[in-house]
């Protein structure tokens, strides 16, 4: 009704959850097709085009950056501007602040991906940008924090609901893992050039810390947040445990920050370190699968949804592969295991199950469930809905399946033996052999990028249609009261 | 000790959750890496091991410009097959004055820690403007871009200011010259005195002539300068197999 939705965009800021879901459409485009892009260039090197811009090791973190940052972090920051106020049943406390944390944030993703390209790099992955762009996020950060938490004081009702206790912890821990990882000398002030703190062994240590916990709390608890929200509201049924959801909240929080170390098995970082994230990687499957175990269980009662709602599917083949992911993820932190599969494609293979079979496709359903509600309209295609949920998952598969087979090869191929005792293959035999591989997987890519654009045209549409009906209802209003 | 501790306590109060939270996720980091640190063991006692010089740094940076990490590790492990493939594993004191660390993670390429010394300038220069023409099963992209552009040297005063605020031996002072010297031998301290850095960055270009090309200084001499050093520091002959064992 015309009238509910009118008073629902005064009590709410939903203007700045509409900019950022737009945005994390774009930059879920963007950064999608920049992955394919690099993915081609490892297939087919003359796509490097013999230019500094666009070559592998500058391109990357441009890929990187703007899946995690750009569209990530906007599906995160839409998502949860929009569960905080709606479970909290108040206004976000500032209109200014919000939409500082949007132009901020967008310019970081802007600004960041420019200066990879043209050479400027802390050489940190998932850290790339220089010093100035590290103060902008931290910046727009402690706005978010403090907007967040000034948004749940003012909450209507005792209780703060447990999908804001993963948002919280997610801004907290990427407040505390940024700050630290980014520690840097700048060369002079008006210098994009730093040089990090500290070095070899301890810096390695530090920046495994943040990595992980980047995919901890930035790719895991905060689209836990989401799901806690989404999953319940898509399905229509209450979370299923909420005992469960205490344990795993705090078991995740307090696990996730040791488990660092295991990227750095075999290496000169001591042993008592990486034995001890091992330790805790092997621990962290429990509340993982917590988490996994609750948001699938919500469905109980009323699992004729995956077949009837292509949204419903969206969250639950995301949370399947959150609960292969983080089986694999425990496996991989075995040293025995981890021997074989560190420097492969085994690892690019283990991230992608879980930033496309989880993060992108948990974001996916929440975005189908909440940008209609936005604009108070439906979907303008459910069988565009379908068709991208069946694109992104074979495009998966394939993805996994390829790095999974490069990946073992690779391993394989680099510690064989000849009858002599020598080594079997040369470095170059294995980077032939992963050829077809990289096809493969750029070919998964592709089909995940086309899901994520139909997606995109889909919303577009949506929105549209939205705007048409709201003005054809404001135009009715109007002739019904000249009349009157 | 029973309060009858409800739960409830926490999700009704955002500054308890808060405070709790940050705790709970502040108990890892702390345990593992503050110690690193301050016991003594974490990095080997070694001789060799000494900074850049200016031109290899200078080269170290377009590494890093250049994201080589991204296919490159510099991290060999204790395995017969890498012991083969690569040489004697990696060393944390190898990469005591790596600001930031280059260990990478993933080896679409090679790993680098040792490559030091094992081709020469001239195949660098070729497998760095053409990979393809000294390997052809090779995804590397070209850096053709290399060899014509001039090594910037303005502010290379500046980076080694930098990197002696956060730690590196690099030298202002004569006290801190003369340290060098004691610590390093004279000729590397030399090359580690920031005042002549400019110089002795012109010297090793022209005397090594890393990029084959003797009418300036491009990247490509800075470039392969570091390359050739990978590695190339602590001479493992003077140490007996377990010599490194006791610190890991």
């Amino acid at each position: 009704m015309a009238v509910t939705t009118y008073s629902g965009a005064e009590q709410y800021n939903f203007d700045i959850v509409k900019k950022f879901a737009v945005m994390a459409l774009v930059w879920a485009v963007f950064g999608m097709f920049a992955g394919v892009w690099i993915a081609s260039e490892l297939a087919w090197p003359f796509l490097n085009f013999d230019s500094a811009y666009f070559s592998f090791g500058r391109f990357r973190p441009v890929h990187t950056t703007s899946v995690i940052f750009g569209f990530g972090g906007s599906a995160l920051f839409a998502t949860s501007y929009y569960v905080v106020q709606r479970t909290c049943q108040t206004r976000l406390i500032s209109d200014g602040m919000a939409s500082f944390t949007f132009w901020g944030w967008m310019a970081i993703i802007v600004l960041a991906n420019l200066s990879y390209v043209m050479g400027y790099s802390q050489g940190r992955e998932y850290a790339e940008m220089e010093w100035p762009i590290d103060i902008l996020i931290e910046i727009v950060w402690v706005t978010y924090l403090i907007l967040f938490v000034g948004t749940i004081m003012r909450r209507k009702q005792p209780h703060i609901y447990v999908a804001n206790w993963f948002y919280l912890a997610f801004i907290l821990a990427t407040a505390l893992l940024h700050t630290f990882n980014n520690l840097a000398m700048p060369v002079d002030l008006f210098s994009m050039k730093s040089y990090s703190l500290f070095a070899g062994t301890q810096d390695a240590m530090t920046q495994w810390w943040y990595g992980h916990n980047a995919v901890g709390f930035f790719l895991t608890a905060a689209f836990l947040g989401m799901m806690y929200y989404f999953v319940p509201k898509q399905a229509g049924r209450p979370i299923y445990s909420y005992r469960l959801s205490i344990v795993h909240f705090w078991a995740l929080g307090f696990m996730y920050m040791w488990v660092g170390g295991h990227h750095l098995h075999w290496t000169a970082l001591p042993d008592w370190t990486s034995s001890l994230a091992a330790a805790f990687s092997i621990l962290l499957l429990m509340p993982s699968w917590g988490g996994m175990i609750n948001g699938i269980m919500t469905l109980s009662g009323a699992w004729d949804k995956l077949r009837t709602d292509p949204v419903m599917r969206f969250m639950i083949v995301a949370l399947s592969f959150y609960g292969m992911s983080t089986f694999e993820g425990p496996m991989m932190s075995l040293k025995e295991v981890n021997a074989l599969s560190h420097y492969t494609d085994w690892t690019v293979g283990h991230v992608h199950s879980g930033a496309l079979g989880w993060v992108a496709m948990i974001s996916f359903g929440s975005l189908y469930h909440m940008m209609p509600k936005l604009w108070d309209t439906k979907i303008y295609s459910q069988k565009l809905v379908e068709w991208h949920f069946w694109l992104a998952t074979i495009g998966i598969v394939l993805y996994i399946v390829a790095m999974w087979i490069s990946g073992i090869t690779q391993g394989l191929m680099w510690r064989a033996f000849d009858e002599f005792g020598n080594l079997k293959f040369s470095f170059a035999e294995s980077v032939a052999a992963m050829m077809p591989f990289y096809a493969m997987r750029a070919i998964g890519g592709m089909f995940f990028l086309t899901g994520a654009a139909m997606m995109a045209f889909n919303m577009f549409m949506t929105i549209r249609q939205g705007k048409r009906e709201a003005a054809a209802l404001e135009a009715k209003l109007a002739a019904k009261l000249a009349h009157a | 000790m029973n309060l009858n501790f409800k739960h409830e306590w926490i999700e009704t109060n955002i500054g308890l959750m808060a405070v709790l939270t940050m705790l709970a996720i502040s108990v890892g980091g702390l345990v593992e890496i503050a110690p690193l640190f301050f016991i003594d063991k974490t990095i080997e006692k070694v001789e060799g091991v000494r900074p850049y010089t200016p031109l290899e740094q200078r080269g170290r940076d377009i590494y890093i410009r250049e994201g080589c990490y991204t296919c490159h590790s510099q991290m060999i492990r204790p395995f017969r097959d890498e012991k083969l493939r690569y040489g004697h594993y990696s060393l944390a004191a190898e990469s005591q004055y790596d600001h930031p660390f280059q260990w990478g993670s993933k080896r679409t390429g090679p790993d680098l820690a040792r490559v030091g010394g094992k081709y020469s300038n001239e195949w660098h220069v070729q497998h760095l403007i053409a990979p393809r023409s000294m390997v052809p099963e090779s995804v590397m992209p070209n850096y053709p871009w290399l060899l014509t552009t001039p090594l910037d040297i303005s502010d290379v005063e500046s980076r080694l200011k930098a990197l002696r605020k956060v730690g590196v031996p690099y030298s202002l002072t004569q006290a801190e010259y003369d340290a060098n010297v004691g610590k390093f031998g004279e000729t590397v301290a030399r090359q580690l005195h920031i005042p002549d850095a400019r110089k002795n960055l012109v010297e090793q270009a022209n005397f090594g002539n890393y990029d084959g090309d003797r009418s300036g200084i491009s990247e490509m001499d800075a470039l392969v300068a570091y390359l050739q050093v990978l590695g190339t520091m602590v001479d493992f002959s003077k140490y007996s197999d377990d010599a490194f064992v006791d610190y890991r």
